[in-house]
C-alpha cells in the first residue's frame, strides 16, 4: 500500500446523522435528493424507482429510494429507520432516515440514539407541528448535541425570507426552553433540490451552507479521551480448554486512557488491582488504551469481579455508588410502567432489578406542559422519576459523563424505556430494608420465648456462612460442622445449595436475573431457621460484600457468622474467621467452635 | 480512532454481548467475505479464539473451492465447525439444477428450510472431528437461540432497516413493521421462550470498508474473489448453478479497493451476480421467511 492510501485510510472519520422531524415534512425527500445531486447512488437506482413509479402510475418520489419495504412504499411513509451511506470529500456519513410517525416513535429514537448530529426537518408551509417539537426534544434528551434545522417545502411559501425568518423564531424559541441551541437554520426544498448539494438560485438571501456543507462542519467530540477513565466490564474471559492461561477483562472503553502498570479499582464492589497487560489480537503489543476502543485486561492479582462492573482509576472522580437515583426517562412500552412491578435495568454493561419509586412530574414532549401526581408512565411519556435499584449499581450523573450515566429498561423481554441519570439519591432507606421493616411488623412469633428455647437447646441461635471460591472443600466443611455440633447436642442443620435448586427454587431459571431471588429466598429461609432456634450452616461459592450484607440483613433480628475460605473477597467487613486453606478438617472445625464458644453461642464442645 | 476502528469496536462490543447474553450461540458462515469478517472480528474479541459454533448451511452446489476453504480454515484455526443441509430434498432432487423447481423454491429448499431446520435441532447437524479431521454426526440437538449472521445494511433495500439484535419468532419470520427499540449501546437480549434472536454485527460496514479490513488486518480469502488471470472474478458467493462471476481484472485486495473506489463497479449491485435476487418478490420476500 503507498503512504498516500495509508494516510488517507488511516485519516478517514466517519459520523452518524440523524433525520428527524414531523410526518410528511420530507426528511426522506432530503436525504433521497442528497443521494442523488452527489452521484452516491448506484447507476440506474434512480432510474429504476422512477420506472416502477410510472408502472404502477404513481408520482416519482426521491423518499422511494429510502423506503424500502412494501408496506412504506404502499402508505407513502417510513415506517422504519434506515441506514444510507453516504461520502464527501471529508467523511464518511451513515445517514438515518428516521420515521416521523408518532406510532413510529421507539423506532425514531433507535436511530436518532446512534447518531453525532441532528438534522430537524420542518415544513415551512405547515409550520412547527407536535413532532417537531417532540423531536427536538428527544433528540437532546437522547445526548445528540449538535442540531441543524431544515426549513423545508420553501418552495410552497415562495421561497419568501420572511416566512423563513418568522419559522426560525420561533423555532429558536421553544429549543431555547429545553436547552439547545441550533447549530444552524437552513432553508430548502427539497423537492426542487435548493440548498440541499447546490446553493439555490431562488434563494439569494441565505448566506449560510447548504445541507452538504453543513455535514462537514458538525464536529466529532474528542473530550471523551479527557474525561475520567471508565471501563464497564462487559465479560471476563479465560479459554483454559483451548490452552490459553490468561484471565482477560474485556469491555469497551468509554472515557478516559488506561496504561500498564497502573492502579485499577472496581465499583461497586470496591476491589483494587493493577493492570498486568494490555491484551489484543493482530495488534502490536500495547502500552495504553483510550476511550472508543474494545480493550481487554490481565491483572496482576487474581481477584473476582463480576460483569457490570465499573473499571475506573482510585485517582480519578469516582462514578456514584448507590441503590436509588434520580432521572428523566421515556417510555415507549406497550404497557405503561408501574410502580407495581419489577423491571430490568441496563445501564453500561451492569443489570439489576429495579422499581420505579416516585413520579415527580410528567412532561408533555410536544407542548412542554408538566404536569404532576401521574401514578404511571404511558407510552411516550417523559418524566422525572426515582427508581430503586436492589443490588448497588455503579453509574455516572449523565451530566459528568453522559456514556456511563444513561439507561434503558427491559419490560417483558423488551426494551421500554430509556432514561438519563441526573442526582444519586442513595443513603436513605433501601428497599430490602423497607420490606424487612414491613416483615417484622407482620412477624407473627409462637408461644415459645427465645429465651426458654435457648434454656433447653444449651445454646443460642446463628446462622453461619461459609464462603469463598468453588473447589476449597466448604462443603465438606459445612457438613462436617453440623456433624460435630449435633454430636455435642446441639440443635443444628446444614442445608445444601442443590437442594435449594431443586426444591424451594425449583421454578427460577438459573441465570443471573434470579441471583437477587435466589438469595432473598435463603435469608428468609434462615430468619425462620435461626427464629427456630437452630445453628443454621450453609456454604455458597464466592459470596461478595453485597450477598453477605443481604443474607444479615435478612437474617436480622437474629445474628450471622461468617467465615471465608481461601480468598476472602469481602472488602467493607472482615469476615468472623478467615481460612487461608483447609488442611485439617479437624483443625478447622476445631477453630470455628472455638469462635462459637467465645462468642457465647455454645457453651462447650468436644471434637 | 479511523473509520474502520469505529467499527472494528461496534461489531466487537455487540459480539462481545452476543456471547454473555446467549447460552446456545451460533454464528454462520458462508465462506464469503462479510461473514470471513465477522470470523476475524470474533478472534478479535476473544483474543484469538472463537468461542462460538460456526455454522454452514451446505447446498451441495457451492463451488468446491468454498468447500475446501471452509474445511481448511476449520482445522487451521480449531474452529468448532458444523454443517447442516436438506437431505430430502437432494434427494427428492426438489431443486433448481435438477430442473424441478425455480430459483426462488430452490433457495428456499437448499437454504432457508435447511438453515431453519439445522438451527432448531430438527435435522442432523455435522460437526468437524479434529482429531479424524473429518466431520462427524453431532449429538447436540439443543436449537440455538442467537444466531450471529454478516449482513450488511447498504446490500439492499430491506436489510437497511435491521436493527442489531432483531428477534425472530419460532416460524423464523421477521417483522419488519414492528421491530423492537434499540438505544445507545442496549440491544435486545432478553427473549421469550420459542423465539430466536440474529444478531448482525456488520450492519454498519459498506462492501468497501469490508475489502479495506481484509487489507489491513490481512485475512485469508478465497481465491474465487481474485481474478486468476481470466479477466473475471466473483463478488458475491453463492451456488454454482446460480452465481456468475464479474468482469473485473482486479487480482489483489489492494485492486478490488481501487476498483470500488473508482467507482467502475457503481453501476453494477453488489449481488447482480445472484440470479435468484431477479425474480418477482426478490430478497424481501425471501427475507421475511428466514432467508440471511
Ligand atoms: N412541495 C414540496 N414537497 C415536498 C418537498 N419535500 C418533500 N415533499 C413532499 O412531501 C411528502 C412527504 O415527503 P417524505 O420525504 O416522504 O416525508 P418524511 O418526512 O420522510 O415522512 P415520514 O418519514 O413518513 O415521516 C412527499 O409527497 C414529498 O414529495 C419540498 O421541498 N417541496
Ligand atoms: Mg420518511
Amino acid at each position: 500500500m503507498s503512504t498516500e492510501t495509508i494516510d488517507r485510510v488511516l485519516s478517514r472519520s466517519r459520523m452518524n446523522i440523524v433525520i428527524v422531524g414531523h410526518v410528511d415534512h420530507g426528511k426522506s425527500t432530503v436525504i433521497g435528493r442528497l443521494l442523488a445531486d452527489t452521484g452516491s447512488l448506484p447507476e440506474g437506482r434512480l432510474e429504476a424507482v422512477r420506472e416502477s413509479c410510472l408502472r404502477n402510475s404513481r408520482p416519482f418520489e426521491y423518499a422511494f429510494l429510502l423506503d424500502a419495504l412494501k408496506d412504506e412504499q404502499a402508505q407513502g411513509i417510513t415506517i422504519d429507520t434506515a441506514r444510507c451511506f453516504f461520502k464527501t470529500a471529508s467523511r464518511d456519513y451513515i445517514i438515518i432516515d428516521a420515521p416521523g410517525h408518532i406510532e413510529f416513535l421507539k423506532n425514531m429514537i433507535s436511530g436518532a440514539a446512534r447518531a453525532e448530529a441532528a438534522l430537524l426537518v420542518i415544513d415551512a408551509h405547515e409550520g412547527i407541528r407536535e413532532n417537531s417539537k417532540r423531536h427536538g426534544h428527544m433528540v437532546a434528551m437522547l445526548g445528540v448535541r449538535q442540531v441543524t434545522v431544515l426549513v423545508n417545502k420553501m418552495d410552497l411559501v415562495g421561497y419568501s425570507e420572511e416566512a423563513f425568518e418568522k419559522l426560525k423564531a420561533e423555532y429558536t424559541a421553544y429549543l431555547r426552553q429545553i436547552d439547545v441551541e441550533p447549530v444552524s437554520f437552513i432553508p430548502v426544498s427539497a423537492r426542487e433540490g435548493d440548498n440541499i448539494a447546490e446553493r439555490s438560485a431562488s434563494m439569494p438571501w441565505h448566506d449560510g451552507p447548504t445541507v452538504l456543507g453543513q455535514l462537514d462542519l458538525f464536529t466529532t467530540g474528542r473530550e471523551l479521551h479527557e474525561k475520567p477513565f471508565r471501563l464497564p466490564v462487559q465479560d471476563i474471559y479465560k479459554f483454559t480448554g483451548s490452552g490459553d492461561d490468561r484471565r482477560i477483562v474485556a469491555g469497551t472503553i468509554e472515557a478516559g486512557t488506561i496504561r500498564k502498570s497502573e492502579e485499577v479499582l472496581f465499583l461497586p464492589s470496591g476491589k483494587r488491582s493493577v493492570i498486568e497487560s494490555i491484551e489484543s489480537f493482530n495488534t502490536e503489543r500495547k502500552e495504553a488504551v483510550s476511550a472508543g476502543e474494545p480493550a481487554g485486561f490481565t491483572l496482576s492479582t487474581q481477584i473476582y469481579i463480576r460483569p457490570g462492573e465499573i473499571m475506573v482509576r482510585p485517582g480519578d472522580l469516582l462514578p456514584e455508588v448507590g441503590t436509588r437515583f434520580r432521572a428523566n426517562i421515556f417510555w415507549v412500552g406497550r404497557v405503561p410502567m408501574s410502580k407495581e412491578k419489577e423491571y430490568k435495568l441496563k445501564l453500561g454493561t451492569a443489570r439489576a432489578t429495579v422499581r420505579l419509586a416516585e413520579i415527580v412530574n410528567t412532561l408533555d414532549a410536544a407542548e412542554l406542559n408538566l404536569s404532576q401526581g401521574k401514578q404511571q408512565l404511558d407510552c411516550r411519556d417523559v418524566g422525572e422519576c426515582i427508581f430503586e435499584t436492589t443490588r448497588p449499581i455503579a453509574f455516572d450523573l449523565a451530566s459528568r459523563n453522559e456514556t456511563t450515566g444513561r439507561f434503558v429498561i427491559v419490560d417483558n423481554y423488551e426494551i421500554a424505556g430509556g432514561g438519563i441519570v441526573l442526582e444519586n439519591l442513595s443513603g436513605g432507606e433501601t428497599l430490602l430494608e423497607r420490606h424487612i421493616r414491613e416483615r417484622e411488623r407482620h412477624w407473627e412469633t409462637g408461644s415459645v420465648p427465645t429465651v426458654e428455647r435457648e434454656r433447653v437447646n444449651r445454646h443460642r441461635s446463628k446462622f453461619i456462612v461459609i464462603t469463598g471460591p468453588p473447589g476449597t472443600g466448604k462443603r465438606a466443611l459445612s457438613r462436617e460442622l453440623e456433624n460435630m455440633l449435633f454430636r455435642n447436642g446441639c440443635s443444628t442443620y446444614y442445608l445444601g445449595m442443590a437442594t435449594m435448586e431443586h426444591g424451594i427454587d425449583s421454578d427460577l431459571r438459573v441465570n443471573e436475573k434470579n441471583v437477587e431471588e435466589r438469595l432473598r429466598r435463603l435469608g428468609e429461609l434462615a430468619r425462620i431457621m435461626t427464629d427456630a432456634g437452630m445453628i443454621f450452616i450453609t456454604a455458597i461459592d464466592d459470596a461478595d460484600d453485597y450477598d453477605i450484607a443481604t443474607l444479615k440483613l435478612l437474617n436480622d433480628p437474629h445474628e450471622i457468622l461468617v467465615v471465608t475460605v481461601g480468598r476472602n473477597d469481602l472488602q467493607n467487613a472482615a469476615p468472623d474467621l478467615h481460612l487461608e486453606e483447609i488442611s485439617d478438617i479437624v483443625e478447622a472445625i476445631e477453630r470455628i467452635a472455638n469462635l462459637l464458644t467465645l462468642r457465647e453461642i455454645i457453651v462447650d464442645y468436644q471434637i | 480512532m479511523n473509520h474502520l476502528d469505529k467499527l472494528e469496536a461496534q461489531s466487537v462490543y455487540i459480539l462481545r454481548e452476543a456471547y454473555r447474553e446467549f447460552k446456545n450461540l451460533c454464528m454462520l458462515w458462508s465462506i464469503g467475505k462479510d461473514s470471513t469478517v465477522l470470523l476475524w472480528l470474533a478472534r478479535k474479541a476473544f483474543f484469538g479464539h472463537v468461542p462460538i459454533p460456526l455454522v454452514h448451511i451446505d447446498t451441495h452446489y457451492k463451488i468446491p473451492e468454498m468447500i475446501a476453504y471452509r474445511d481448511r480454515v476449520a482445522l487451521e484455526w480449531n474452529l468448532n465447525m458444523i454443517y447442516g443441509e436438506n437431505r430430502a430434498a437432494l434427494d427428492a432432487r426438489q431443486t433448481f439444477p435438477d430442473g424441478n423447481t425455480d430459483r426462488i423454491v430452490c433457495c428456499r429448499h437448499l437454504k432457508s428450510e435447511a438453515l431453519k431446520r439445522t438451527l432448531s435441532g430438527e435435522w442432523p447437524r455435522y460437526r468437524m472431528d479434529h482429531e479424524l479431521k473429518r466431520y462427524v454426526p453431532d449429538d447436540k440437538r439443543e436449537p440455538f437461540t442467537g444466531v450471529i449472521v454478516g449482513v450488511r445494511a447498504d446490500e439492499e433495500g430491506s436489510r437497511s432497516k435491521e436493527r442489531y439484535f432483531s428477534p425472530r419468532d419460532s416460524a423464523n419470520s421477521w417483522d419488519v413493521g414492528d421491530q423492537p427499540p434499540e438505544f445507545w449501546n442496549q440491544f435486545k437480549t432478553d427473549f421469550a421462550p420459542g423465539t430466536h434472536v440474529r444478531i448482525h454485527p456488520l450492519l454498519d460496514w459498506t462492501e468497501l470498508n469490508i475489502w479495506e479490513y481484509i487489507e489491513r488486518e490481512n485475512i485469508p480469502i478465497v481465491s474465487l474473489y481474485f481474478n486468476q488471470g481470466g479477466g473475471t472474478r466473483y463478488r458475491s458467493l453463492g451456488c454454482a448453478p446460480c452465481t456468475n462471476p464479474i468482469e473485473s481484472p482486479s487480482r489483489t485486495v489492494r485492486e478490488i479497493i481501487e476498483e470500488l473506489e473508482s467507482g467502475l463497479l457503481a453501476n453494477v449491485a453488489e449481488r447482480s451476480g445472484r440470479a435468484q435476487d431477479k425474480e418477482d418478490g426478490g430478497l424481501e420476500t425471501l427475507r421475511r421467511d428466514g432467508y440471511m
